[in-house]
């Protein structure tokens, strides 16, 4: 479904003077995710930068009903806050809003469970690949190669895959975004909104402060993610898998951007510029990325080519 | 009604006439049952409620509280090391003023797994801003349950409440319960009220940050909601007993304690032991009575006081310790009777250790020869080791 830019609302859902540092991803994507779902929403927002970008009670500089919550279970309290709706017969939609630590690591529990029962809410991932709140240290979900405040000589891990784990789940919607494409992140907010039960988007969002780079180039990170191939745009939904529009072209590596392009203007990349070998763990990630996508694009039950592979390979 | 049921299906019995409309739990022995009969009940159609099956009790609590903030009345179960684990949040409950109601089959925390009876798991959440009730025996679970409903709803209060009962001893022990009807209790408990309830319309953020100077009045207010409980307490017990016939004293049940020269004190299940006792020792001419705690926070200190500063001792029983210290009812109330009368702390029956009504009479006839022989005493801990190992050197046993 195409989606037009002077469509959106004009009402200002992020307010000036919020706690955000300048280039917030977080923000983009907030606006974004009531541009497109409009005003029967509730957030349900675990520790991170959105729980300080808010500001301070009673007053908020996200203009949303927002049930703040601890670090570990806001997948439960969405799911909680979605039973109470529909015993009161209202079809709000509830999202969870997490960064990659609530919602890769100390959150997964609580969210796989969510995902398992298929509970009729929305998880949203915006995933800055670190703990920026705490102040830039790694997650599970920051990628190899990258410095943060506790890999100091770059991570020697490879980013989890949590949007492939929630393919796993068999839950009804998965898709990734990325702020640098908002329409096509309000088109999946939008085509989620109207499935019942769970939904996973997880939302790439360039951090400048983590990831050191000018604060005018968030969006512009976004694309270059999609563009080099290292985070492509797809959706998984009714065990159907698809590459969106935006990242159709570089699928074939040749049309790619070359990775030193994103690498190079990301400080938290200085180890991998000074050793070029390194920055073929990132080159892998990519092959690894797409050959997933190759895999489960080809079957309508993704859960029965993972048993063919298995086979295959005993 | 008269049913025969176990503490458990009381618990579940109480909830349902209470109308809750979700409820999410984690199986912890010995509160599992509770989580059994409700999935029944709805699966039946006999309770109109949704029922997270959820992870974890961090969990649990989490999407009780999602729930009740959506402005639904919201009810879930625990015991000991689920408990503990969902600490975080009970904090979260309380500061967020959400009222819920959470029955805790109290039982002894590991290491080694110990599934019994003991106070430890319950107690350790004194701090954290929730009313907490313990209950004597299944016919109070059921009305404690009902009436921790309108007292966690009420607008002075407005703060979660914890129902707690014995593992075993009460949780899976068939006793006769009085159930009261439905339309009964549809009189008497008001529908649900909150301070605020977070829909699409409401543009309330609720636990985002705030000043320290707020965050200050807001847990000044928590201290001002759980004062005022005291007084609640007493008048929903009263009101319920107006309405069902049964009244148990509010926030202390006293057990011929007026008339007594000595009173033990503490709480939960095996209180019905020592009112036993109570009759050995008057037979033998010491007399004794009982303060039973019913509601360890808010604590009920004026009561206490004005029942307990003239006696000539008061001997506190405690199911859990603070390592190091002594034993919590006892250190709460040393500090209520400071210097007032004697006093005696006693640990016992710790992860469900027998404690028999002779064992309570004999303590009370040593703390009695020691006040009398000494005439002042201020014991902060005295061990009743099991049985097995009273006649044995300890030291040989531990080392």
């Amino acid at each position: 479904m195409p989606v037009r830019l002077a469509d959106f609302p004009r009402v200002r859902y992020g307010m000036p003077g919020n706690a955000a540092c300048p280039g917030c991803p977080e923000t983009m994507g907030l606006r974004y995710v009531k541009m497109a779902l409009g005003d029967d929403v509730v957030l349900v927002i675990p520790a991170g930068c959105s729980s300080v970008i808010q500001g301070y009670t009673p007053k908020s500089g996200i203009n949303f009903p927002i049930l703040n919550i601890v670090f570990a279970s806001a997948a439960s309290a969405a799911s909680g806050m979605q039973a109470a709706f529909e015993s009161q017969g209202k079809d709000t939609t509830v999202i969870v809003w997490a960064g990659d630590g609530g919602t890769g690591d100390i959150g997964f529990q609580a969210m796989s469970g969510a995902a398992e029962r298929n509970d009729n809410i929305m998880y949203i991932c915006a995933d800055n690949e670190a703990y920026m709140n705490t102040g830039i240290q790694r997650s599970s979900l920051t990628p190899y190669g990258a410095w943060t405040t506790t890999t100091w000589t770059g991570k020697k891990e490879h980013k989890k895959n949590i949007p492939m784990i929630m393919i796993a789940h068999e839950v009804p919607y998965v898709a990734t975004a990325t702020v640098g494409y908002p329409q096509d992140f309000i088109d999946k907010l939008r085509k989620a909104a109207k499935i019942k039960g769970f939904k996973y988007i997880h939302l790439l969002a360039p951090d400048p402060v983590g990831w050191k780079f000018d604060p005018s180039l968030t969006a512009k990170l976004g694309q270059l993610a999609v563009q080099t191939g290292l985070f492509p745009l797809y959706e998984y939904e009714n065990g159907k898998l698809t590459v969106s529009v935006f990242s159709r072209l570089y699928r074939k590596p040749e049309k790619r951007v070359p990775i030193i392009e994103y690498i190079k203007v990301q400080g938290r990349y200085a180890q991998l510029m000074k050793d070029p070998e390194k920055i073929k763990g990132l080159e892998e990630e990519i092959e690894r990325q797409w050959k997933w996508i190759d895999i489960l694009e080809k079957s309508s039950n993704p859960s029965s080519v993972a048993q063919q592979i298995i086979k295959e390979n005993k | 009604m008269i049913k025969t049921l176990t503490g458990n299906y009381a618990v579940a019995e109480a909830a349902k006439l209470a109308r809750i409309k979700v409820t999410s739990a984690y199986p912890i022995t010995p509160q599992t049952t509770i989580v059994e009969k409700l999935s029944e009940m709805i699966e039946k159609g006999e309770l109109e409620a949704k029922m997270i099956r959820v992870e974890s009790e961090h969990s649990a609590l989490a999407a009780t509280l999602g729930a009740a903030a959506a402005g639904s009345r919201a009810f879930t179960a625990t015991a000991s090391h689920g408990l503990l684990y969902m600490h975080e949040v009970l904090w979260w409950t309380a500061s967020a003023r959400i009222p819920v109601v959470m029955a805790v089959a109290a039982r002894a925390i590991g290491a080694p797994w110990n599934i019994h009876v003991e106070h430890s798991d319950v107690v350790d959440q004194r701090d954290t801003g929730w009313i907490i009730g313990i209950a004597q025996e299944n016919q109070e679970v059921l009305d404690m349950t009902i009436q921790a409903f309108r007292i966690s709803e009420d607008p002075r209060v407005y703060l979660p409440v914890i129902v707690g009962l014995d593992g075993f001893i009460l949780t899976h022990t068939v006793a006769p319960v009085n159930v009261p009807d439905q339309k009964d209790v549809d009189n008497w408990l008001p529908p649900r009220r909150q301070p605020y309830v977070i829909t699409p319309e409401s543009k309330i953020a609720m636990g985002n940050m705030t000043s320290d100077d707020d965050y200050y009045m807001m847990r000044y207010s928590i201290q001002v909601g759980q004062e005022a409980a005291k007084k609640v307490i007493e008048e929903v017990d009263q009101s319920y007993g107006k309405a069902f016939g049964r009244y148990y004293g509010g926030l202390v049940e006293c057990y011929r304690c007026d008339d007594a020269d000595y009173v033990m004190v503490l709480m939960g299940s095996w209180a019905g032991d020592a009112k036993e006792a109570v009759k050995i020792l008057r037979e033998k001419g010491i007399n004794a009575g009982i303060a039973r705690i019913r509601f360890i926070r808010p604590w009920p200190a004026e009561i206490l006081r004005e029942k307990l500063y003239n006696k000539k001792g008061v001997l506190v029983f405690d199911r859990s310790i603070s390592f190091g210290n002594a034993g919590q009812l006892f250190t709460e109330l040393s500090s209520t009777l400071y210097g007032m009368t004697n006093i005696r702390g006693v640990i016992a029956g710790l992860g469900g250790v027998d404690v028999l009504p002779e064992d309570f009479a004999n303590e009370m006839i040593d703390f009695v020869n020691k006040v009398e022989e000494n005439g002042k005493v201020y014991d902060p801990i005295k061990w009743l080791f099991p049985a097995k190992y009273r006649n044995v050197k300890i030291e040989e046993v531990v080392s």
